[in-house]
């Protein structure tokens, strides 16, 4: 479903991968690992569209992955290093805002339950500002859980800021997604073993 | 994407950015009481010379609104760049120029209108009579849209760059001097009685120009540089 | 067909590019030189003087080539840049990089000797002639590209963003001249204009002709000059310019 072929990155005069092969089908858990500064965040920066590659391709569905693909986007869900979410607006505008832009449909009941599984049903009428780096992350999290109908998910260190039982819950919530048929493509320097039906690694070495 | 969907994920942008302009009020009145400032400074520069101030005033106001305007582009895409809420506009399945348009429209919203509303008051300080008032209204109710839609794409352009603020202004106020010229112009055409209509229409048809043209642009500019 | 369809994509590597650049330049420059000598002599020994103007209007021979180059090289490097950007050429960027400087100087000669050509005619250094206003504002426009281009440290993301803001100008420009010269005759600024001599003498079009040959060759010249330094500074890094020989 997802080919990338003889993938290559240059940021700035810096060379961080070359001729990088995967395909990713239905079920499929992507792996990506390497020390800091290897390109992990740009590889999946890379899957989301947003860097051009200097050298390859990468098609989803057969069609390439570029700002044209309208399709593509409409089957992704990404949570990049930042939460995306506004200070000024409580978590559950923001959850609100986030599934309208996508074009996600979700009742208010489902936001109140992806709150409730994030552990922020008490405060889901407070600003963002006065959350944890952790509770923000849940938020973000939240959205993740609300868009199933997205067929691929990208989560860049999902677990960051995150306590154990957090951790549990979002690798379950991973899982129970590739169990479903669909796929994900994540970085962690966390050992969280996730169950899937067919696991990916890619190695980055700088 | 079907229509609904577009026209929904439209209305949420323009809905979210008004309400967090309307919970960071102090940031809408910075921009405004700027524009008070500026134009009150003039008549402590050149004197109070009422002639003086009337011939001045429509090329004083505008200078000052398209500043202000320029001032409001920082906050344009910064805090969403920031936040990584910009990222996730992209990401959506929707065209990203008409997102840009959205967000653009909350914008002027927030700060260009308050500017044509202010614009009338400061007029009297300089002895403008009722018609060129109008006229003044007319020109910057025209003329402030096309000053936020080609601002995006200097704001797009100038995102997370060191010395960003000075960039924008050498970027975007090349571009604003047509605006000028033919918003200030028209007021100065009616007060000399020969007719604001050309002028009017110019602003009209850079409007009209803009908003096809800035969009995109301004997209291309947030692609590039979301890199 | 399909042989010129190989040679252009030979010639858009700029591996390939920065031998030819260098064999071209001299000529260029060769020409350039000849040209101004001979551009000079036509100007200031040939052209007879102005009835009107005095000697002070031979400055046109520098001012009105500067002019038409400064806007000429706007659109050409605005054209290179949108290659760049649509086809991801890389030297179709490097190209716009180079034109920049010398489109940037020529505006500025044209404004300094529209200023020294004033003084006498105005009696003034500066007036806001519907062209010298243009100028400035064109000048204004190059230094943002350049400004914008120096501000961000991937040059292949520079490269793009200075597309947008080069492309986003260059529709600009035919806007901001005719407003500029809306502007003007509302206000009625300086009517005498550099171009508008009563009786252009045969010679003096001569005179004007040689000399902007002279500063398109010069153009070139020092285009394809710069394009040199550009290619080896960003492909640096590159096996083909660590070969032996590749740089001379």
């Amino acid at each position: 479903m997802l080919e990338v072929s003889k993938l290559e990155c240059a940021r700035g005069e810096r060379l961080l991968f070359r001729d990088l092969n995967f395909v990713l089908e239905a079920g499929t858990l992507l792996e990506v690992r390497g020390a800091n500064g290897s390109g992990k965040t740009s590889l999946l920066r890379m899957l989301c569209g947003f860097l051009q590659p200097a050298a390859g391709e990468i098609s989803w569905r057969g069609k390439t992955v570029n700002a044209g693909n309208e399709e593509y986007r409409s089957e992704l869900a990404y949570l990049g290093h930042h939460n995306a979410l506004k200070d000024e607006l409580t978590p559950l505008e923001n959850l609100r805002y986030a599934l309208r832009l996508s074009g996600i449909g979700a009742t208010d009941t489902r936001l109140q339950e992806a709150l409730e599984w994030a552990g922020l049903r008490e405060r889901r009428h407070q600003s963002c500002a006065t959350l944890s780096q952790g509770q923000r992350r849940r938020v973000s999290l939240a959205r993740i859980k609300l868009s199933p109908s997205r067929r691929f998910w990208i989560l860049d260190e999902p677990f960051t800021a995150l306590d154990v039982a957090a951790v549990e819950r979002t690798r379950d919530l991973v899982a129970a997604h590739l169990a479903g048929g669909g796929m994900a493509a994540l970085t962690t320097h966390q050992e969280v073993p996730i169950p899937a039906p067919a696991t990916q690694r890619v190695e980055l070495s700088a | 994407m079907s229509a609904p969907g577009l026209l929904d994920s439209v209305v949420a942008v323009v809905a979210r950015d008004l309400r967090i302009a309307l919970r960071r009020r102090a940031d809408v009145m910075t921009s405004l009481i700027f524009f008070v400032i500026v134009v009150s400074l003039f008549p402590l520069g050149v004197g109070a010379d009422p002639v003086l101030l009337r011939t001045l005033g429509p090329g004083v106001v505008w200078v000052a609104a398209l500043l202000a305007c320029m001032l409001a582009l920082a906050r344009l895409f910064a805090n969403d760049y920031a936040d990584g809420t910009l990222e996730q506009m992209v990401l959506a399945p929707q065209p990203l120029a008409l997102l840009v348009l959205a967000k653009t429209a909350a914008h002027w919203l927030t700060t260009g209108l308050p500017l044509v509303i202010v614009a009338p008051l400061l007029g009297v300080q300089f002895d403008l009579d009722a018609d060129a008032l109008l006229i003044l209204l007319a020109s910057l109710l025209l003329g402030t849209p096309t000053l936020s839609l080609i601002g995006g794409i200097g704001a797009a352009l100038t995102l997370g760059l060191r010395g960003g603020g000075a960039l924008l202004a050498l970027l975007v106020l090349p571009l604003y001097i047509p605006v000028l010229i033919f918003g200030a112009g028209a007021v100065e055409a009616s007060a000399a009685a020969l007719g604001a209509g050309a002028h009017l229409s110019l602003l009209a048809a850079l409007l009209l120009g803009s908003l096809v043209f800035a969009p995109w642009a301004t997209a291309l500019a947030l692609r590039i540089a979301i890199e | 067909m399909i042989m010129t369809d190989i040679r252009w994509f030979k010639y858009s590597s700029p591996q390939t590019f920065y031998p030819l650049a260098g064999t071209l330049a001299p000529w260029f420059s060769a020409a350039a030189a000849l040209l101004a000598i001979a551009g000079l002599y036509i100007s200031f020994f040939m052209a007879p003087t102005d009835f009107q103007q005095g000697e002070a209007y031979r400055i046109i021979f520098i001012h009105v080539p500067a002019a038409w180059m400064s806007m000429f090289l706007y659109l050409v490097m605005a054209v290179w840049a949108a290659i760049g950007l649509a086809w991801n050429t890389r030297l179709s960027s490097m190209m716009a990089c180079a034109i920049a400087p010398t489109g940037a100087i020529m505006t500025f000669i044209a404004l300094w000797t529209g200023a020294l050509w004033g003084k006498p005619m105005w009696g003034a250094w500066w007036v806001w002639d519907a062209r010298l206003t243009s100028e400035l504002i064109l000048l204004f426009l190059y230094l943002g590209f350049m400004f914008l281009h120096a501000a961000i440290d991937d040059p292949r993301r520079a490269d793009r963003a200075a597309a947008v803001i080069a492309i986003v100008g260059a529709i600009n420009v035919p806007i901001i001249y005719f407003s500029v010269k809306w502007w003007n005759t509302l206000h009625q600024g300086a009517s005498v204009s550099l171009m508008r001599s009563p009786s252009m003498a045969a010679t003096m079009l001569l005179g004007m002709l040689v000399m902007a040959l002279a500063f398109w060759m010069y153009s070139i010249a020092v285009i394809l000059m710069r394009v040199r330094c550009v290619i080896i500074e960003r492909e640096r890094h590159a096996d083909w310019i660590k070969a032996p020989g590749a740089l001379e």
